[in-house]
């Protein structure tokens, strides 16, 4: 890629001085050492770029990056990806009864069904997201809302909740800690989205929709842990903590079915607690794992997504999607990358062709072109 | 109506107080957020590479003097890059351009040329063809002759010191030349002789070499070994000490005769009026010639002093030499009273060898663009003879002289005649030179037929304070102009405060030029206070110049690699430095202010606060730090055949506002790339193959990566001289930055109450989307960068290698012409 020269500067002899003076004590301490380091001739690579030499480069770069590039847009081209929005704040929205009418308080769910049609199959193994937007999860005082060290099972912190997390900390009635503390955790995502097929001969079937393996294997495992004590129930280990405002109901019932994701361990709660990079996000909430008897996983066709509406994105003037998509080995859907390696691998092929046209034209040039005497 | 207040209170705080606060409190987020963008770390790096650079000047070995046994010494650490911008120099004469190793060449009493035959031989390249002198077999009458061999052996300061086998080791260095001497010429002497000055010496041997032997001073008496062998015993009554105001020195003694003498010496212009007139003319001559064949001159004369002028003389002297107010004044008054109506008996000339290689080092200097002004407090004959040895003054340059002789021809009056003369030089020099353009008369085409300027102390004095004001301001300014459009100037006569006053005016001129002076004496200090840079040279006359100064050479010769290889390259590391560190707190920043129109410019920070901490002290210093220390973007060998180079620095010429933009844009650009390649990236955050997302986190992780590789591999393409340090800093700093990451993430840290970072940096390389945008953006950022440089003007090893060649064919560059070598012819386009 380069040109170099390798110039390894030849070291002088010992001054020829010093052996002329007698060399006292004297005169030995106040000479410079003849090192190469000191005396600025360490052995040195002096590289030059000229157009010779980075042409092939370009090249390279554009014969490489191009192939990358068409690979990427097709595999994300590849990729099938389905969004639904039910905010329903639109009139005709089956969701929108449920929006208008929400209060925290109250305690019968609202529930409300959308249809859609998948036009095609979708294979392999399915993502199930639900996206909001204008939700800036990353907002300062929002992301600094947090106690990792509660989270992470420390007794001291269950009971005594960071001062990060005002004014989540402790409950206003009962001056109980709050368990999980904090902004984050109390505005956990709780909407609850069941997906139903309905078969060309008119019967639904609802879709096993998995919740595990929607977090990180590292925020399951280690960075996330219930208090340990020698209490088997969850429920006495969080003895003496509140539940967050708006929860309706406590961190030990997240998912009462399987204690393995319960309490902070729940993978709900783990996703929702890593917090989004921009206020439009995603954030994974079902896997459809591939059955290996049917062909595709979800099959094109009518389904049916039952939405119990819990958590009101009104106020801030947010958006609720769902989306399906599948997977690829560079994740989700996005033509950005395919895209942009195209179009850099263009632009360095052109450069090339332009560098070439330089290099042929002046190549006298650089031989001429010197300090002028 | 207790309960009201408090609630009213709250009610206040909230609805009107708060909002403010607020907005205090969103400032001073801000201020935290973005101070990273003020390169506060800049102070601490450019502190480091100017500390340690100077280590460099001090180890090279080029800058070692056998002779003295010591290097270079490097009292400031501040004005390493100002070598490198160096438009003016003001320099010594004596012991700067020449070796202040005085040798006596001849002398000449009652008219007579005595010379000292065996010795011509010794001085290098030097032959005496004089055609005017043919005196030299002709002899002064015995008598005169030995009282000017006596007034050398008695007329001075010297003291002698006995020399042992290992004597010279143990000699005060500080004030004597004994030492050297002896080295120089171990059969010719057996004692030392030590004295504040070097001529003396060379006086006291130049008498001994007619057999006049100075023994020594015991108790007030002097004794001198005449040429019977005999040992002559004089009282030393008074010294009446030298000073540059009077320019001469004088001893009173009384003989075993009972006589009192008193021997004086002392420059001509001081001597001359003192003497009976009759004798001047015969030895003005002498004097003239020597003076210009570049030697120093001295008179000396004498005078018997009546019992009743000595009572008078001794009298006076001591009074002033007790009296509390104004001594020096009074001393001086008795001092003029005593030395008149003395009796001219010779004139000696010494020899002051010029530096080795002090004309290369002057032309390299001249053809690097600076413009070199002699400061002397010598004859303007000796010094210009000596400009003209070094090259300062060239065959074929107009000299315009401005000098009391000039002035008082035409007999009117000086003040007249010095306006009609500034005006008249201003047409010539300024006015009529071909107007060009700046970047044609830095090429030195220019500088082999310029003009030439000289002036004395005098002249000087009436320029600067002219007696009407505007007349003042005017001839300032004409002076200046006159002198910086010459190519040397010479200022003769000057005194020390003189010297300082010039740096002065050039230093303030408009510009405001870096300017350098150089000298070895206790005279230049104040010149080398004066100017930007200041430089001591090692030499005979004491430490005060060295002590004073900012750097210090043994010899002139080492100001060229000096000023053309160390200033250079230091002044470009130091450009390279300060830019190289706007840039890339520019691109480190601006991704974060992007990123507050993402977060509801809620003030929360990209990077984690790990990251924010050590960017700037861990992952991208020493790159930056060895490349200012170790770069040389064109060889050392190189800068220093190539003088010219020192010009394409000139003028601050890396730090403009062009270079300045181009970095800033680059920044810019780089800031953009990062975030929003990786904004796009992240409109879908589910970048994990296993449909898991990234949360802002590891965003910030991202366009950290980036930003950490992008800076760095800038720094590797800027960089056009790697040594391992540089390898080893650069690639060193990537992988430290891999480790830390992964380190910093690989653990809960108990005392951290944030986990932020738990294992985002391991997933997201885990992800090939991230590796992919990461080996995107990189490329993207260093492209144009990549251009730019293959664009630019092949230089290095290239321009080197040419170098050699040519520098083989063209031979041995022609040294320093002798000092005889010139003539008159030489002076013959003077300008009177």
């Amino acid at each position: 890629m380069m040109a170099s020269s390798y110039n390894a500067k030849e070291e002088d002899g010992p001054h020829s001085g010093s052996s002329t003076n007698g060399g006292t004590g004297a005169a030995k301490n106040k000479k410079p050492d003849n090192t190469a380091f000191k005396q600025q001739r360490l052995p040195a690579w002096q590289p030059i770029l000229t157009a010779g030499t980075v042409l092939p480069a370009f090249f390279v770069i554009g014969l490489i990056f191009i192939p990358i590039g068409i690979g990427l847009y097709v595999t994300s081209n590849n990729i099938k990806e389905f969004e639904i929005d039910y905010t329903g704040l639109e009139l005709g929205s089956p969701c929108h009864d449920c929006s208008k009418n929400f209060t925290w308080n109250s305690t019968t769910p609202c529930v409300c069904a959308l249809n859609f049609t998948l036009e095609q199959p979708f294979e392999s193994n399915v993502y199930m997201y639900y996206g909001l937007s204008n939700f800036y999860q990353n907002h300062r005082r929002y992301v600094k809302s947090r106690d990792d060290r509660q989270l992470n099972g420390d007794p001291t912190s269950l009971m005594k909740p960071s001062k990060e997390c005002e004014p989540y900390r402790t409950s206003a009635e009962t001056k109980e800690p709050i368990a999980p503390c904090g902004a984050i955790a109390n505005s956990l995502f709780n909407d609850t989205l069941e997906l139903y097929y309905i078969e060309p001969n008119g019967t639904t079937t609802a879709i096993h929709l998995a919740k595990k393996g929607i977090a990180w294997w590292t925020d399951k495992h280690v960075k996330f842990r219930n208090p340990v004590d020698d209490k088997e129930n969850l429920t006495e280990l969080f003895k003496g903590t509140a539940k967050p405002v708006n929860w309706r109901k406590p961190v030990y019932e997240l998912d009462p079915s399987d204690p393995e994701n319960n309490g902070f361990i729940n993978e709900d709660f783990i996703v929702w607690m890593r917090t989004a990079a921009l206020p439009t996000f995603r954030k994974l909430y079902r896997i459809i794992h591939k059955k290996p008897s049917t062909t595709s996983t979800l099959p094109s066709g009518r389904y049916i997504l039952k939405v119990t509406y819990n958590y009101p994105v009104h106020s801030f003037s947010g958006r609720k999607r769902m989306i399906l998509s599948t997977i690829s080995w560079m994740g989700g859907k996005n033509p950005f990358l395919g895209i942009a390696y195209i179009t850099v691998g263009s632009i360095c092929f052109f450069l090339g062709v332009v560098l070439l046209i330089i290099h042929h034209k002046y190549d006298t040039r650089s031989n001429s072109a010197d300090i002028p005497n | 109506m207790s309960g009201v207040e408090p609630v009213c209170t709250k009610l206040y705080f909230q609805n009107v107080l708060l909002p403010y606060l607020k907005m205090f409190t969103d400032f001073l987020s801000f201020m935290v957020l973005f101070n990273f963008i003020i390169p506060v770390s800049m102070y601490v790096t450019v502190e480091m590479q100017k500390f340690l650079g100077s280590f460099f000047i001090t180890w090279d070995k080029d800058f070692f003097d056998p002779e003295i046994k010591e290097g270079a010494l490097v009292n400031t650490s501040d004005l390493n890059e100002e070598l490198g911008q160096v438009e003016y120099i003001f320099t010594d004469k004596t012991g700067t351009l020449t070796q202040n190793n005085m040798e006596f060449i001849e002398c000449c009493i009652d008219g007579f040329q005595y010379r000292h035959r065996e010795d011509s031989s010794e001085l290098d390249g030097v032959c005496v063809t004089d055609g005017p002198v043919n005196k030299v077999q002709q002899k002064a009458g015995t008598e005169r002759e030995e009282l000017f061999l006596r007034a050398l052996c008695l007329c001075h300061t010297v003291q002698v010191k006995e020399s042992t086998k290992n004597g010279r080791d143990q000699i005060d260095q500080v004030d004597g030349l004994g030492a050297d001497e002896e080295v120089l010429h171990p059969p010719q002497k057996e004692r030392g002789f030590i004295a504040s000055s070097p001529d003396e010496i060379a006086l006291v041997q130049g008498a001994m070499r007619y057999g006049f032997t100075f023994l020594g001073l015991e108790s007030k008496n002097m004794k001198i070994l005449n040429r019977n062998k005999d040992v002559e015993t004089y009282e030393l009554l008074h010294v009446l000490n030298f000073d540059p105001v009077r320019r001469r020195m004088s001893v009173m003694v009384r003989s075993k005769t009972g006589d009192i003498l008193l021997f004086c010496k002392g420059a001509d212009s001081s001597i001359f009026p003192r003497v009976r007139q009759e004798e001047v003319e015969r030895i003005r001559m002498h004097v003239e010639r020597n003076a210009t064949d570049g030697y120093r001159t001295l008179c000396v004369a004498y005078k018997h002093l009546s019992a009743e002028e000595y009572a008078n003389a001794d009298a006076g002297l001591r009074e002033a030499k007790l009296a509390l107010q104004d001594r020096e004044e009074k001393l001086m008054d008795v001092y003029n009273q005593v030395e008149t109506e003395m009796t001219l008996i010779g004139a000696t000339a010494v020899e002051d060898q010029l530096q080795d290689e002090a004309a290369q080092t002057m032309e390299a200097l001249q053809v690097a663009g600076m413009k070199v002004w002699v400061l002397t407090g010598d004859k303007m004959e000796t010094a210009k003879s000596t400009c003209y040895a070094c090259g300062l003054f060239k065959k074929n340059t107009e000299l315009l002289e401005l000098t009391l002789r000039t002035l008082e021809d035409g007999g009117r009056r000086r003040e007249e005649r010095l306006h009609d003369l500034l005006l008249e030089y201003h047409k010539k020099a300024v006015q009529d030179a071909p107007p060009v353009k700046l970047g044609i008369t830095r090429s030195w085409s220019v500088a082999s037929h310029g003009f030439g300027f000289i002036i004395d102390g005098a002249s000087l004095s009436m320029v600067l304070s002219s007696s009407s004001e505007s007349n003042s301001s005017l001839y300032k300014n004409l002076f200046l102009q006159i002198c910086q459009n010459c190519t040397a100037v010479l200022c003769c006569r000057m005194a020390p405060l003189q010297k300082a006053q010039i740096v002065r005016l050039v230093k303030n001129s408009k510009g405001s030029p870096i300017t350098l002076s150089i000298g070895d004496g206790a005279n230049d200090v104040s010149m080398i206070l004066e100017a930007h840079v200041g430089i001591g040279i090692k030499g005979k006359e004491g430490r005060q110049a060295v002590k004073n100064s900012d750097y210090a050479i043994p010899k002139l010769k080492h100001l060229k690699k000096l000023l053309l290889a160390h200033g250079h390259l230091y002044y470009v590391r130091i450009a390279h430095l300060v830019q190289y560190f706007f840039y890339k707190n520019l691109c480190f920043i601006l991704p974060q202010f992007l990123y507050q129109f993402f977060c509801g410019f809620s003030q929360q920070p990209l990077y984690d606060a790990a990251y924010l901490t050590m960017y700037n002290i861990c992952f991208t210093s020493m790159p930056i730090l060895a490349y200012s220390l170790l770069e040389q973007h064109i060889c050392i060998e190189v800068l220093l055949d190539n003088s010219t180079l020192y010009r394409e620095i000139a003028k601050n010429a890396m730090l403009r506002w062009k270079l300045f933009l181009y970095w800033t844009a680059l920044g810019l650009f780089h800031g953009l790339v990062f975030f929003f390649g990786v904004r796009f990236l992240f409109s879908n955050p589910a970048l994990q193959d296993n449909g898991q997302v990234f949360g802002n986190w590891s965003y910030g992780t991202i366009v950290f990566t980036v930003l950490v590789f992008t800076v760095t591999l800038k720094l590797a393409l800027v960089t056009q001289h790697w040594t391992w340090i540089n390898h080893f800093v650069i690639w060193g700093s990537l992988a430290f930055y891999v480790f830390f990451s992964f380190f910093w993430g690989g653990i809960i840290w108990p005392f951290l109450s944030h986990q932020r970072l738990y294992f985002v940096f391991a997933n997201m390389l885990s992800s090939v989307s991230a590796w992919l945008v990461i080996i995107l953006l990189i490329l993207l950022s260093l492209l144009p960068e990549i251009l730019l440089v293959v664009l630019r003007k092949p230089r290095g090893p290239h321009a080197r290698q040419k170098k050699q060649v040519q520098s083989n064919v063209g031979g041995p560059q022609s040294s320093a012409r002798p000092l005889l070598m010139r003539t008159f012819s030489d002076e013959s386009n003077t300008v009177i």
